[in-house]
């Protein structure tokens, strides 16, 4: 490039430097900045990834051992021993139930059920919270019928759906997972049609001037662009989803038992030791579920935007 | 309406290569445009603007300036009259990069082939060519997000001149960088448009910039917005960016902004 210029660049413009050569100096002065602003998001070495790891995952620690002594605290400071059957501490709960096949062979078997439904759930909800905010995306008649529905689904309380479900589907997994898609919809719809809608004007105008097709515009431009509120959306449902599954097993005490079966018939019997260690499952599980999805949105859209960290 | 600038420097007509019988690229007639709401956005516009030439168009800001440039571009149709574009390729230059910020800048630039239909190779090979032409040799794989608002710019201009557009459209696409960025890449885009040869339509509301790109500057009045005034200027490309401290410089910026201030 430089020879070329320097041919076409007349002497007049020698001393204040050929255009080429203004041209890169421009360029690599522009980048000296970038380049550093770029460098903190390159990791360079397993020592720096697990560094990064670790400073993410220290809160999340510190915060499980806050909980703990403060379940110590409880359990020994404020209870009385006659009272201490409220909150048992964590290593009665987990001595009387980890090893006790009666209690833990079905709460696995019940976890696992919940889990299943959650995902099954969560996965429906996905595919359609996606294609329900493509459709009112295209067409504003669309959005004004549609987005109603959305709205509605999002405010009625699921408590006054669910036994309906029941009555209606029975008390099967099939009842469960619509239960839990109901509850788990809402933020996919909101925030996929959020970011479809979230390409600039003049970012429409461009495939405008290139005559895109609807299709070209659809996956070039305005899916790309709502990644992000996609994962965002998808965090939200899974979160959502696991709480759906747990008020499905809940409310539907007939047929097999998930874990929130389970805490009710604990409840019931006043079975502390199991009830708190089905609670312990359920936390484990929503913040797992939790934590998979915030990792892939970091990771996913970092990678796509060009940005290791966020 | 069109004004010689008295005292120019070597023949006017000489100092840009325009034979004014070939057909305008892009010719304006009698346009006006007024707008769903009731706004008459511009009225009696008639504007040519020949293969080589470097248009600009000066005026305060709400006259008509970027809906000018969005009807060159058929993004919108003018209420009267006539817009005629001979020209196969058309590019614009959005104020705003407007950078796709999950390509690279290589493959932003390979986007306007993609959407052509043209082969993977030779996108890629048309683009690469594109970014080392704006100075972005080593950029390619850069998303825009690591890149300073100079680079993101140059990376738009890329993307315009990478489908070898016989009209190229601006629409004040330096507005937003800082003094220095700015002037280099006043300097830039005159190179590229020495080398490219493509008629340009570019829209500013800097005068010394106008002056410096343009063979010719049209002055726009307030809404709605009418051509008042319309100087062709002297001097031949390349120009130095020396160009800018010279007396005559000075006298057609001010002239100019006299114009503006009247017609405001």
């Amino acid at each position: 490039m430089s020879q070329n210029l320097a041919l076409k660049a007349p002497a007049s413009l020698a001393e204040s430097a050929s255009s080429a050569s203004v041209g890169d100096a421009a360029a690599s002065a522009e980048t000296a900045t970038a380049t550093m602003a770029a460098r903190p998001a390159r990791p360079s070495g397993a020592a720096s990834v697990a560094r990064r790891t670790w400073s993410r995952a220290f809160p999340i620690v510190a915060a499980l051992i806050g909980i703990i002594a403060i379940w110590y605290a409880v359990s020994y400071l404020l209870l009385s021993e006659s009272r201490r059957f409220l909150l048992p501490p964590p290593h009665q709960v987990l001595a009387e139930t980890i090893g006790n096949d009666k209690v833990i062979g079905p709460m696995i078997a019940a976890l696992g059920q919940t889990i299943t439904v959650a995902l099954i759930g969560l996965a429906i909800a996905v595919a359609i919270g996606m294609g329900w905010a493509i459709v009112m995306s295209q067409w504003t008649l669309a959005e004004k019928i549609l987005y109603p529905y959305a709205v509605i689904l999002q405010t009625i309380p699921i408590l006054a759906l669910t036994p309906l479900i029941g009555i209606w589907m029975g008390y099967g997994l099939p009842a469960r997972i619509v239960v839990c898609v109901i509850i788990a919809v809402f933020p996919m719809i909101s925030n996929t049609l959020f970011g479809l809608q979230s390409a600039t004007p003049a970012a429409h105008d461009l495939f405008t001037l290139q005559k895109a097709t609807k299709w070209q515009r659809m996956t070039k431009l305005m899916l790309p662009a709502a990644i992000p509120s996609i994962f965002t959306g998808l965090r939200q449902s899974a979160g959502l989803a696991v709480i759906g599954a747990i008020v499905g097993d809940f409310f539907f005490q007939q047929g097999s038992q998930g874990i929130g079966g389970l805490l009710r018939t604990y409840t019931l019997r006043l079975n502390m030791e199991p009830l708190f260690l089905a609670i312990i499952f359920t936390a484990l599980f929503g913040v797992i579920v939790f934590s998979i999805f915030a990792a892939l949105d970091r990771v996913v859209v970092g990678r796509l935007f060009g940005v290791a960290t966020r | 309406m069109s004004t010689t600038i008295e005292s120019a420097v070597a023949p006017a007509t000489a100092a840009t290569a325009v034979d004014p019988t070939t057909a305008p690229t892009l010719a304006f007639t009698d346009v006006a445009k007024v707008f769903a709401t009731g706004t008459r956005a511009l009225e009696g516009v008639s504007i040519d603007v020949r293969p080589g030439e470097f248009v600009s168009v000066v005026g305060p800001s709400g006259c008509g300036k970027s809906t000018l440039l969005r009807l060159a571009a058929g993004l919108d149709d003018a209420t009267e009259g006539a817009v005629d574009v001979r020209a196969d390729t058309t590019s614009f230059v959005f104020q705003e990069a407007t950078l796709l910020e999950w390509r690279t800048a290589q493959r932003n630039v390979e986007l306007v082939g993609e959407l052509a239909g043209v082969g993977a190779a030779e996108r890629r090979r048309r683009a690469a060519e594109a970014l080392e032409l704006v100075g972005l040799k080593g950029f390619e794989n850069q998303h825009p997000r690591a890149l300073s608002g100079g680079m993101r710019m140059r990376v738009s201009i890329a993307r315009a001149l990478v489908a070898e557009p016989q009209l190229a459209l601006f629409d004040e696409p330096f507005g937003a960088l800082d003094e220095i960025t700015r002037l280099k890449m006043q300097t830039e885009l005159q190179r590229l448009f020495q080398l490219k040869g493509f008629a340009a339509m570019f829209i500013t509301h800097s005068i010394s910039e106008a002056v410096y790109l343009s063979s010719r500057v049209l002055v726009m009045s307030g809404r709605p917005g009418r051509i008042v005034d319309d100087i062709e200027l002297p001097w031949s490309y390349p120009r130095s960016p020396e160009l800018r401290y010279e007396p005559e410089f000075g006298r057609i910026v001010g002239h100019l902004s006299h114009a503006l201030e009247a017609h405001s």
